[in-house]
């Protein structure tokens, strides 16, 4: 088996990646920037193993910076569902660029996502970076959480970033859904001034990186 | 879009439908790539794939020769055959055309291998 990417190089590669040229306020649409990406998915193969040769789940996938450094990091198809049609063009620019064949791309609502994929068809891991639920998007954040675990396999993993501001809330959702929770991490995001509204040149949010597991 | 990804996809976010599935496809262009063969991953997903509904995605794009009308047993043994299952699953992949509900007609169009599955409010 191969050797696993050093964290450092990942991150060069990811910062090759486009992001979003006009991006939408209404989407949330901030890329998943190198660093945090790289951060992530490094820790979710090498603490986990839960990339190399498993199936994968990029809900919300933008312009699919996380579902290429899971190819990157070994995983064997990945499929990357977004609302938004420029978005996923981005995503094949991104994926052709770096010659991956892995990945697949679906145009679709994640809210009713799990109607349109199969009753068996579901996924070893799941990995987001989804809407804050800020502005207009209340609740997008806990909808993706609960979307994506619907998507998982029974022994399936769901890796995400939220507001460090929700943690107390996902912690007490968890048992409802049945699934043991951990925040591995507390990440600093920059947001560069991406909207107008942006005041400062760069915000940093406090972001849980949590890990939810299934139990049977 | 790959075979792999086409025998997950349903239509059954549409009002009405009760299985949707497997979803026709009529293909206007279609790619063969080359994709590293892993016998352990492909092993994986024969197990996990609808091998019927792979063989009606084969017929429809005119390749059903090629592909074995059923999982063999033993499979996970039968180097043959599990490069076939890659084949089939992973390397060859839909461009243009469109996924169609077999219980509606309604078409799911396929544009630069992006299924495009949104459906319009009265549909859902």
């Amino acid at each position: 088996m191969a050797k696993l990417m050093k964290r450092k190089e990942l991150e060069q590669h990811l910062q090759d990646l486009d992001g979003f040229s006009k991006p939408k306020i209404l989407l949330e649409q901030y890329e998943t920037r190198a660093h945090i990406a790289a951060c992530m998915l490094h820790t979710i193969e090498s603490a986990y193993g839960d990339l190399c040769q498993k199936t994968v789940l990029d809900l919300g996938c933008g312009c699919s910076v996380l579902g290429v450094g899971s190819v990157l990091l070994g995983a064997s198809y990945v499929l990357g569902v977004d609302i938004d049609e420029e978005a996923l063009q981005i995503s094949n620019s991104n994926i052709n660029q770096f010659e991956l064949n892995e990945v697949d791309l679906l145009h679709a609502d994640v809210k009713i996502l799990p109607l349109i994929l199969g009753d068996n068809k579901k996924f070893d891991t799941v990995v987001m970076n989804p809407p804050f639920g800020t502005k207009h998007n209340k609740g997008l954040d806990s909808l993706f959480l609960e979307i994506g675990l619907q998507c998982l396999s029974d022994k399936g993993v769901l890796y995400s970033l939220h507001k460090s501001s929700t943690r107390d809330y996902f912690h007490r959702k968890a048992p409802s859904w049945k699934v043991d929770a951990r925040v591995l991490a507390e990440l600093r995001y920059d947001l560069p001034a991406t909207y107008k509204f942006h005041n400062k040149t760069s915000v940093d949010i406090e972001v849980d990186f949590w890990r939810f597991e299934k139990k049977n | 879009m790959k075979l792999l990804t086409h025998n997950i996809l349903t239509s059954k976010c549409l009002k009405g439908v009760t299985v949707g599935y497997p979803l026709g496809i009529v293909a206007k262009e279609v790619k063969v790539n080359e994709v590293e063969f892993n016998p352990e991953f492909i092993s994986r997903m024969i197990q996990k794939v609808d091998w019927p509904a792979l063989c009606k995605a084969a017929e429809n794009l005119g390749h059903l020769d090629d592909l074995p009308p059923a999982v063999v047993e033993d499979y996970e043994n039968n180097e043959e055959f599990l490069k076939k299952a890659h084949h089939f699953l992973m390397e060859i992949e839909v461009i243009n055309g469109d996924l169609v509900c077999p219980e509606t007609g309604r078409k799911f169009p396929v544009t630069d291998g992006i299924p495009n599955m949104l459906a319009n409010e009265d549909e859902v």
